[in-house]
């Protein structure tokens, strides 16, 4: 993670895709929303659906698994410079969350977060907070969810004032 | 047929939906698959972090939520799901062992302008910790269908028996 003084407003990272097999989506919903339109391609066939498609809480899942591989991949390039690596704190919620479009069976769902609003905060000095909205679209380019999420970021001030 | 209906949710109404513990185990297999963070993945690691011990990812708690809701709530209702959420906020950490409760708040009704058969219902759903105290708040407006449509869907099943 980049310290926060080092984000910028406007700043978009792809974060990569994921294809939602029907065996994925059953699996999923059968942990955590088992609605027949998420376990069963008949029961979903006569939904207003019409066909077998993933929770949204599934595609928001993924999204955050997309976005700690993504962080991830950062950090060990950063390593590798030499660079000091920023945490990322925990998050305090999102809004705004909207499931656009149904994510199908067989559907590629691409990723990616754009930095919309940065806070320091007097509350907890030595960490900042992000704004960020976050969006995946099908292979059709066809938005199928968005949201705006925040999290705690260390700010470089923090390294300066403990070395 | 589903028991409940969108005509039956009515501002004000509070259900109690349950409540089960959160393991350990189940913190750390959901955030290996989905949120690997040291803060979700091991007591050492997430004792560095600004949380000071393993807790839940906040992706954990919305989805032990919805399951709880699913299995206690919605099994009974004409449930169409959710377009999406307003907010969320995870206010506290989850910790292993925490026996959690699930409660539902109905805020507002309202038809659906384009779809006679269905309307929305704007939830506070709540996730309630040991002390007491909200843990996570989910505010969102789920599809029910309306007690007309599932009748009139009835009728001609019963002309043919």
């Amino acid at each position: 993670m980049k310290f926060f003084e080092d984000i910028r407003v406007g700043e978009i990272a792809e974060l990569g895709r994921h294809i939602f097999t029907a065996a994925d989506i059953k699996a999923f919903a059968a942990r955590f929303d088992p609605q027949p339109f998420h376990l069963d391609e008949v029961a979903a066939a006569r939904s207003h659906f019409g066909r077998l498609c993933a929770s949204g809480w599934h595609t928001a899942c993924v999204w955050m698994r997309l976005l700690i591989a993504h962080r991830r991949r950062e950090d060990d390039e950063r390593r590798v410079r030499g660079e000091p690596v920023a945490q990322l704190g925990p998050s305090p919620g999102f809004r705004d969350l909207k499931w656009l479009k149904p994510v199908y069976a067989g559907d590629t769902v691409s990723f990616a977060t754009e930095v919309v609003e940065m806070r320091f905060l007097n509350s907890r000095p030595g960490w900042g907070m992000i704004f960020v909205r976050n969006t995946g679209r099908n292979q059709q380019g066809e938005q199928v969810i968005s949201f705006i999420s925040s999290a705690f970021v260390e700010c470089r001030g923090k390294e300066t004032q403990l070395s | 047929m589903p028991r409940l209906h969108w005509e039956d949710f009515h501002p004000g109404q509070v259900t109690e939906c349950g409540s089960r513990l959160v393991t350990r185990a189940e913190i750390v297999a959901f955030a290996a698959e989905y949120d690997p963070q040291p803060m979700h993945l091991d007591e050492q690691a997430a004792r560095a972090t600004l949380l000071g011990g393993l807790v839940a990812s906040g992706w954990h708690s919305c989805c032990v939520l919805m399951r709880m809701l699913s299995d206690n709530f919605l099994a009974e209702a004409s449930f169409l799901g959710a377009p999406g959420a307003d907010e969320v906020k995870w206010l506290a950490p989850i910790r292993p062992g925490e026996r959690i409760a699930a409660r539902a708040t109905v805020l507002e009704t309202r038809p659906s302008r384009s779809r006679p058969d269905i309307g929305f219902v704007k939830f506070r759903f709540e996730l309630i910790g040991t002390s007491g105290a909200p843990v996570m708040s989910l505010v969102v407006s789920p599809m029910f269908g309306r007690r007309a449509a599932a009748a009139a869907e009835a009728e001609p099943a019963r002309g043919c028996s």
